[in-house]
């Protein structure tokens, strides 16, 4: 077992549903609300990991972090380094990589916010941003966990992306994923099976724990069946 | 100073988008659930209550105190509200409350929703349902210090009855309750205008005359224009000060309730109403004395009794009479106080669960024979009547009849 490849998937798991919680919030709220005509695009674009193979997206990534790119420059001039090969330049990867899991689910759970609350804030002199903090956020709890869970287990999973852009550096850019491709291809059955199923645990129960609360089982908040009662005037028990 | 809403907007209806900001969201309710609640089956008048809408055009100045908005659905009633809010923007117009400018088409002002200090009361309340009431309450009270907020939250939930759920969430509230959090809710802000669209039309006559009678006290104590949008007349009468009625995003009627609706009212109003029949009259006499009129209904021979309007002879207009306010005998009634007996012969009787519809043709007997009109020329009128009556009558096709009305059983409507 590679404790070290694991603690540094976990970060990097953490770090990208971090990452994907700060900006996959604005665009969301942008993609909800916003009446661009040519918003689909941008819906498109951010569903686009969703479809592509992971070693294509790795490959632009690849590109767009090399010494080639105004990125890369970037980069160059502000560390010394280029991003390819580093923990840095994964996590980049992994963010857009993983980007639909936290965007999607946040959007749809602002979307199914009633429209009436907000002009009902609006009307209460609230902001814009009181109204997301105060209702849009609250109201979306159930959708912003899942967002926030499915990017940590996606990012847990990924391979070519990281073989892309990272490489398979110890310590910096070998994730588990990589690390049971190497035993595996070492005959290491055993260690692979051991690493593999610690895996297979931790994505079971994070994806559990996401189906667990968009059950309701945890309270969370906001009662969702109450919600419905109070928007559809249904007849309580 | 002048406490008083003068509007003057126009806006066409756009198709449904996505729009931020709930218009069509808080429209959307206008369009289904009502009209279709009464028990008259659908008729080609019906249709046009539920037609899409053509546009607003409202001019209109509101004092201080109520001022009634009534009209069918579908009439514009919310979008006008909406305009006001400012969670729809007119194509064209001003809105100035209180000489503050709200909406200016020419002086390109338009203040947000947030920033017009506009009570709004929605149709479903629109409550947060993740706050307590509390919580709902002081939402509005943001700007003000914690004190302040604390306790001006504390006053209103006093003086609307509500203290003891100040803890508890929309979810647990009956009908009545969430309606006065509702009402708190906007009322607290202390807004320079308050819109109420229906927010009484779900509730029971003793809970609907208590808020009512909350709602009044706080009209005396503030003393701001309250545009309460209704199309129950029982609402008309117990608030009205100033009645707009509405049709078609137009407003055809303005005064008290007394003038606005002792005029002949308008006939998506009165299908509105629930009148099964509604025919084409002539005003054939007048009888200022008596407070009555004689119509004659188009191309019958059948006179009946009105009310008086202001209507001169000649004046044509439409009569609406209730299906269950006519009273079907068997022999001629003589020595009755309704003004109105007609005979007819029953051409069917059919049973709608609980009730008898029988339709009869009238206006083929006449008093002088040879002023009888053909048969095409009759009148079919719908009459509802309970099962027992129908055994005890023996109705059946062909039996010769006498309808009764009331002379106040007839309505006038304008056409």
């Amino acid at each position: 077992m590679d404790w070290q490849a694991l603690t540094l998937t976990l970060r990097l798991a953490t770090l990208v549903s971090a990452a994907l919680l700060c900006l996959g919030l604005p665009i969301a709220y942008w993609i909800t609300y916003s009446r661009w005509r040519w918003k689909f695009l941008i819906e498109a674009v951010v569903a686009l990991p969703l479809v592509l193979p992971p070693t294509v997206l790795g490959f632009y990534v690849l590109i767009a972090l090399g010494p080639r790119s105004p990125l890369g420059r970037f980069w160059q001039a502000l560390t010394g380094h280029t991003l390819a090969f580093t923990f840095e330049g994964l996590l980049l990867g992994s963010i857009l990589y993983s980007l639909p899991f936290a965007v999607q689910p946040f959007a749809a759970s602002f979307a199914a916010v009633d429209r009436r609350l907000l002009a009902a804030s609006a009307t209460l002199g609230a902001s814009n941003w009181r109204t997301f903090f105060r209702i849009i956020l609250p109201l979306s709890g159930a959708g912003v966990l899942t967002g926030v869970v499915l990017s940590f287990a996606h990012t847990l999973g990924e391979f070519g992306v990281v073989l892309m852009v990272g490489g398979n550096i110890p310590g910096v850019t070998r994730t588990v994923s990589i690390d049971i491709y190497d035993k595996v291809q070492a005959v290491d059955y055993a260690s692979a099976n051991l690493t593999a199923l610690v895996l297979l645990v931790i994505s079971f129960v994070a994806l559990s724990s996401v189906y667990a609360i968009n059950r309701g089982v945890f309270f969370l908040g906001v009662n969702q069946t109450r919600l419905r009662g109070e928007n559809g005037g249904e007849p309580r028990a | 100073m002048s406490h008083v809403l003068d509007v003057s907007i126009q806006k066409q209806f756009l198709p449904q988008t996505n729009s931020r900001g709930g218009e069509n969201a808080a429209v959307a309710p206008n369009h289904h659930g009502k009209g279709t609640t009464s028990v008259v089956p659908p008729s080609p008048l019906k249709t046009r209550v539920l037609a899409p809408e053509a546009g607003l055009e409202v001019k209109f100045q509101a004092p201080s105190g109520f001022t009634i908005i009534f009209g069918a659905s579908g009439a514009g009633k919310t979008t006008l509200l909406n305009c006001v809010a400012g969670l729809s923007r007119p194509d064209t117009g001003r809105i100035v409350v209180e000489d503050r400018i709200l909406f200016d088409k020419e002086r390109r002002v338009s203040i947000s929703a947030a920033q017009r200090r506009i009570g709004y009361v929605f149709q479903d309340l629109a409550l947060f349902p993740h706050l307590t009431s509390e919580q709902n309450i002081a939402y509005g009270l943001a700007k003000l210090d914690r004190h302040e907020q604390h306790s001006r939250t504390q006053a209103i939930l006093e003086s609307f009855k509500i203290s003891h759920l100040r803890q508890r969430k929309p979810g647990d509230l009956s009908g009545g309750e969430r309606q006065r959090v509702a009402l708190a809710r906007s009322l607290v802000t202390d807004p320079r205008a308050l819109l109420l669209d229906e927010p009484l039309a779900a509730l029971d006559f003793p809970t609907k005359s208590r808020i009512l009678d909350d709602l009044r006290l706080w009209n005396e104590a503030h003393r701001v224009p309250i545009l309460y949008v209704t199309h129950s007349r029982d609402e008309v009468f117990a608030l009205g000060e100033n009645v707009l009625v509405m049709e078609q995003g137009r407003i055809v009627e303005q005064g008290s309730p007394h003038q606005v609706m002792t005029a002949p009212r308008m006939e998506t109003v009165a299908q509105l109403a629930g009148f099964e029949n509604i025919f084409n009259g002539v005003v054939e006499a007048v009888h200022e004395d008596r407070g009555t009129l004689t119509c004659r209904v188009a191309d019958t021979n059948v006179r009946l009794e009105t009310p008086l309007v202001r209507a001169g002879v000649g004046a044509k207009l439409k009569v609406g009479i209730r299906a269950g306010d006519i009273l079907l005998a068997t022999a001629e009634p003589r020595e009755i106080s309704a003004r109105n007996v007609i005979p007819g012969t029953v051409i069917s009787a059919e049973r709608r669960d609980m009730v008898v519809v029988a339709r009869v043709r009238c206006g083929e007997y006449s008093a002088t024979p040879e002023s009888a009109v053909t048969p095409s020329a009759a009148l079919e009128i719908e009459v509802q009547l309970t099962l027992a009556a129908r055994d005890s009558l023996r109705l059946i096709e062909g039996r010769v009849v006498w309808l009764v009305v009331k002379t106040h059983s007839c309505h006038l409507i304008a056409s």
